[in-house]
């Protein structure tokens, strides 16, 4: 089997991901475009596309601190944390035990046409965020694997993090020509988000 | 009275200020000017004190915070204002989040005249983000910071409260 087959397709580890989810409230991150037509709560979703890279992580530590009561799952990339690992350390300091951070791994920028990202084959993220204080941190490689691990991860306290190698899904249509996937403006999805948590506006 | 009197600033009349308008998170990163105020801030028990390493961070964990419920405040140098501008385009500006940011204004002096750049392209700054900003240097000034939150709500926005340093900032005299 070539290396490309064995990775995991990011589709597929959602809908299993779904399985699982419960009522965690859900930042899909770079896996927006298929979670949105997976999700079965839409409103306790924050597909928020990419509002500017590398801040999925801390805005999901600052949801899952305001809301303790509840699940905070993100998916996060690598090019995004890339971008700010320091967050790591902030996350593994606050400790919020309901704070899951998942990391698709697809070895580059695939939004930008698949230009890899630094040291791309190299880096092992699962034990930067050990490096960092994350209590639990793990990477996978397989879909079979991570199917089996996944109820079990969801059922650990937080902060967990959980790094993914994905197959990279390379974008080369030129922005303004791609199908847009995002059915609400980011202002309604927080809007709703807001409304699902009984949160006062 | 003397010049300095008049303008220095108290953190405790800063942190009150704070607490009045019902923050409930501090995102921060060290910063000269206001260290003083960190310092309170770290002893008031209402206040969950968050540190960052990065201000572009400090933007989107003000927006998961003000998400969901919180009423944040960043508290962050100019220089690292600076830093965060597609995050704050992106994370506040582009979702709608009221936060008031805390800014310690490095290089500021009262008569204009100063050689360091952080304080030369601070408000150019703002003003190229359309962030409103209030200069606060004095406890005179420091109501203004009520003003900012109080504008950062209804704008649904960013809004930024400069803390001047000439005088000492609200670093402990």
């Amino acid at each position: 089997m070539k290396r490309e087959d064995a990775l995991i397709q990011t589709v597929e580890m959602l809908k299993i991901f779904q399985q699982h989810r419960g009522d965690a409230i859900v930042i899909p991150g770079r896996g927006g475009r298929h979670w949105v037509n997976i999700s079965t709560r839409p409103n306790l979703d924050a597909p928020l596309g990419d509002p500017a890279m590398g801040g999925h992580a801390s805005f999901a530590l600052g949801l899952a601190l305001a809301r303790p009561e509840r699940k905070v799952v993100v998916f996060d990339s690598e090019g995004d944390l890339l971008m700010s690992l320091g967050i790591l350390a902030t996350i593994a300091e606050q400790k919020p035990a309901n704070l899951y951070h998942f990391m698709l791994d697809n070895e580059c920028y695939a939004t930008t046409g698949g230009q890899p990202v630094p040291n791309a084959k190299n880096i092992s993220y699962d034990a930067i965020a050990r490096g960092c204080g994350y209590p639990r941190a793990s990477a996978y490689i397989d879909l079979e694997s991570f199917s089996k691990d996944i109820g079990d991860i969801l059922n650990q306290s937080g902060p967990v993090f959980v790094a993914l190698k994905i197959f990279p899904e390379i974008e080369t249509v030129p922005l303004g020509q791609r199908l847009r996937w995002m059915t609400r403006t980011r202002v309604q999805v927080l809007e709703d988000l807001r409304e699902a948590l009984a949160i006062a506006k | 009275m003397d010049d300095a009197y008049t303008t220095h600033l108290s953190p405790n009349i800063v942190l009150e200020q704070v607490l009045k308008n019902g923050v409930t998170d501090v995102v921060w990163l060290p910063d000269s000017e206001t260290n003083g105020l960190f310092l309170l801030m770290k002893a008031e028990p209402s206040l969950c004190l968050i540190g960052v390493s990065r201000e572009g961070p400090a933007c989107s964990l003000a927006a998961g915070l003000s998400t969901g419920g919180k009423t944040p405040v960043v508290l962050i140098q100019n220089t690292g204002l600076m830093e965060c501008g597609d995050s704050l385009r992106g994370w506040l500006l582009g979702l709608n989040i009221p936060v008031v940011f805390m800014v310690g204004y490095r290089g500021r002096k009262r008569h204009g005249v100063t050689q360091d750049t952080a304080a030369i392209y601070t408000e150019p700054f703002l003003n190229a983000f359309g962030i409103h900003y209030y200069l606060v240097e004095s406890d005179a000034d420091a109501t203004r910071i009520t003003v900012a939150f109080e504008e950062a709500k209804r704008k649904k926005k960013p809004v930024v409260v400069l803390v001047g340093e000439e005088y000492g900032g609200s670093n402990p005299r």
